[in-house]
Parts: structure tokens; sequence; C-alpha cells
């Protein structure tokens, strides 16, 4: 018998039916038709499905679908506000901080929830803060170039 | 085939009804269940997530000790700045579980039930005394964390019964632990060999109580009183810093596997007790100031 689920993703209340064992990950996908979120590893190893769940930073890979009942989900949909789309956004972009694009969302999105906590992070947390965010592209150098010009940039200073 | 079911019970009781099912697992953070179970090494029948259990989800610092629930996720811990001040060895263990992504999830006693011999959490938690409280259907019961575990992917929970959490004393005046780990790499692999130590010392600097802890070097973390005898009565002198090194070494009874080779991991279960213990003793005459 499927699970009837009744969360909040990105503010909007949402509901859907899943299995015990489907991952939050798969019901964004396949379910909710988020297909921002990717899915790269499935074992919580690369980051490309990070996502917050009540403000935290978490894997939707390795949370279960029927876990969000009553939870707040927010993904990388929920970012942009409308068509304008958010520092970060124009920075990865900037900064040329992608190449496939399968990374991004995960970075993102974990890199939003730092600056959140921490305005004005060192390179080196920066690094720290997404050594959970694999990239095979680009080398990681202008993705921290990107963050930490947001960050900046959000504390209104000029580089 | 029975269809996976999912539970969530909001107490105790409940959570333990469930786990008395055969296959009914308990679901806390997931980053090593889920992952289990994808890789087909788990086949849970029943999914019990007790983060719904008020008690399994709580922190608190209180007077005398801590409490700190079985599935509060590593982020809570590691935030929490006046834990980090009264548990700086604990905390070091927690911070180097996995990523930022896979701390908002995993949990301390998680990573003590899955029961693998390089858990980080686990020699932090014996060297500060910390005691699992257990709920079952007989009611509660108490045991210590180093005699928990009982070989790679055991622990002595029976059927029915679940960690609720840790009851972690304060440490006393002049008192602190310190963890270390090797890793091959600068982030999110398994300890080589893990350390932990802990001291108390008198007004003299006197060291009068310690323990020590070592992981990923036999089939559980265990204690190590030969490298505590090293460390009574010392000041944390460089001597009685490598005959606790000795003490170490020799305890130590490691496989070789491709992080490390039996004579390697000895060698470095030394040298991390000899530098966690120089940790501890630094950290302990800092907390004698404050």
């Amino acid at each position: 018998m499927k699970i009837h689920v009744h969360t909040h993703v990105n503010g909007e209340p949402t509901e859907f039916l899943c299995a015990a064992d489907r991952s939050l990950l798969e019901v964004l996908r396949d379910e909710l038709q988020l297909t921002g979120t990717k899915e790269g590893c499935a074992t919580g190893d690369c980051g490309a499905c990070s996502v917050m769940l009540d403000g935290r930073l978490v894997c939707s890979c390795l949370v279960l679908a029927p876990e969000v009942q009553g939870r707040r989900v927010e993904t990388i949909e929920g970012v942009a506000k409308g068509t304008e789309i958010h520092l970060l956004q124009r920075k990865f972009l900037e900064h040329a901080a992608l190449q496939c694009g399968i990374c991004t969302p995960g970075f993102i999105v974990a890199a939003k929830a730092l600056l959140e906590r921490n305005p004005d992070p060192s390179e080196e947390e920066t690094r720290y803060w997404l050594a959970g965010n694999l990239c095979r592209c680009t080398g990681y150098d202008k993705i921290i170039r990107a963050v930490l010009d947001t960050a900046a940039e959000l504390r209104g200073e000029t580089r | 085939m029975e269809e996976i079911r999912y539970e969530a019970p909001t107490t105790l009781a409940r959570a333990s009804e469930l786990l008395r099912e055969s296959g009914a697992r308990v679901l806390a953070g997931g980053t090593d269940l889920i992952v289990q179970m994808r890789t087909g090494r788990a086949a849970p029948s029943v999914f019990v997530d007790v983060k719904r259990i008020p008690e399994v989800m709580n922190l608190v610092l209180g007077k005398d000790d801590l409490w700190l629930g079985a599935a509060v996720p590593a982020a809570a811990v590691v935030e929490h700045a006046e834990i980090s001040r009264v548990f700086p060895g604990l905390v070091e263990a927690v911070d180097l579980i996995g990523s930022t992504q896979i701390q908002g999830r995993a949990s301390v006693g998680g990573n003590l039930c899955n029961a693998s011999p390089a858990a980080d959490t686990v020699p932090a938690l014996c060297v500060i005394g910390a005691i699992c409280v257990i709920a079952g259907p007989k009611g509660e019961r108490r045991v210590p964390v180093e005699s928990f575990n009982t070989g790679p992917g055991k622990n002595v929970l029976e059927a029915g019964e679940l960690l609720v959490g840790f009851r972690i004393p304060r440490p006393g005046a002049r008192s602190s632990d310190a963890y270390l780990r090797f890793i091959p790499r600068t982030e999110m692999d398994i300890a080589v060999v893990g350390a932990g130590v802990a001291v108390s010392l008198d007004a003299n600097g006197v060291c009068t109580k310690a323990r020590v802890a070592l992981g990923a070097v036999a089939p559980t973390v265990f204690l190590v009183p030969a490298a505590v005898a090293a460390l009574l009565g010392s000041r944390g002198e460089d001597a009685a810093l490598a005959r606790a090194a000795a003490a170490a070494s020799a305890a130590a009874r490691p496989i070789t596997d491709k992080r490390g080779t039996v004579e390697y991991r000895r060698k470095i279960s030394g040298v991390l007790t000899k530098r966690a213990a120089a940790a501890a003793f630094e950290r302990a005459r800092g907390a004698g100031r404050a």
C-alpha cells in the first residue's frame, strides 16, 4: 500500500503517494517533476541531490520520501525568485563555474546554505563545507571563486 | 514478497513493539541503512523511523551531564558551542563524520549501532564515560559504550530494543578530552586508526584519572588500561607520553587491508595516542583556568 505524504516543497503545500522505500530524490524527480535536483551516486557521496530539509543540508537520496511528512523541503527550484536568478546562480555563470552542469544544482543549494550561516566564509571553510559536492569538470577553483565572490557582493564589498 | 513498511512511532513503547518484528530496522539518519539497502546488504521489512520520539531527538547539556539523543544529527552537536567547549574531543570526532550533507542526517547513536570497528565517535564516547540508555520490552537498561558493540556489525541490542541516547557526565575541573584519527586523505574516509584520550589533573597538573580508547585496530573499539597506567601520576611529559604510545601500539590487534598494514596500524596507534594525550593534557590545563 502506498503512503500518502503531506509536506511543503519550496513553501508550497504538496502531497504525494509513495512506497516505503522510495527516496525523497526519486519522488522529487519522478512524482513532483522537480528534476533540477540530480541523481549522481545515490549513496550520499556526491552531493548532486542536495536539498534543504527543515533547514538542514542533506542528500535527498539518503532520505526516505515518507520521512518528509509535515517537514519543509527546499530544492534548487526554489532558489530563483520567478524569473530573477539568485546572485549565486549569476556568479556561477560569470565565473564559468560549471561545465556539464550535473553537479551545479547541488553546489548552489549547498553554497546558499553556507552563506546563510556564514556571510564571510574563508576559502578553507568554503572548501570544507562543499567537500561533499563532487564536480568532475571544473577542478573546483571556479566554483570556490563564484561562492566567495557572491559572499563579498552580499556583504556589500566590491572585489 | 511482503511489501516493505514505514512506521514513525512517537513513543519508545511503540517503537519497541515495532522492533520486535523480525526484519525491523531502526531508521535514524539513514546514512548507513539506506546505503546498505541500496547495495543489497540490508533488506528491512519495516523501517522504524525513531526521529519523532522526543527522547531520541533531545540534546540537553545539563548541570551534571549531557543527554545526547541517539538520532540527533551530527550537525546539531557540532554547532552547539557549549558542548564543543565541555567535550572538545567528542565534537572533534563527530565533526570528522562525512560531509556537511551527511552531518545533516548522520547521528552519534547510529554511528555506534552500526558497529563499525572504525566508527569515529566510539573511542571519543568511551573515554568520556558515556553510558548507553536502551529501551526495550523489559524496560530500560544501561550499558557503557565500550561494552555495546560485540563485533563488526554486532551490538548488544535484542529484539524490541533500541538505543535511546547517551548519558555523559560533565567532566570535573582540569579535565578534558581529545580525539584524533588518521586517514590517507583530508576528508571523508574511514579511519586507519582512531585514538581518544581523556584526562583529569590535580591542582599541580598531575594526572589523577585517564581513559584511552583505540578504534579501527580490533574487531571493536577498546579501552587501553596499560596506556592509562603510563599517564597516571604524570604531567604529560614526553617520557610518559612515549610509554602510553608504546602501550597503545602493544594493545592494538589490527588487520592488514587497503588502508594500512598491521605494522603500520600498530605504529600509528602509538603516534595518535601520544598526540591525543598531549592535546587532552593541554586542554585540561586550560580547563583549570576557566
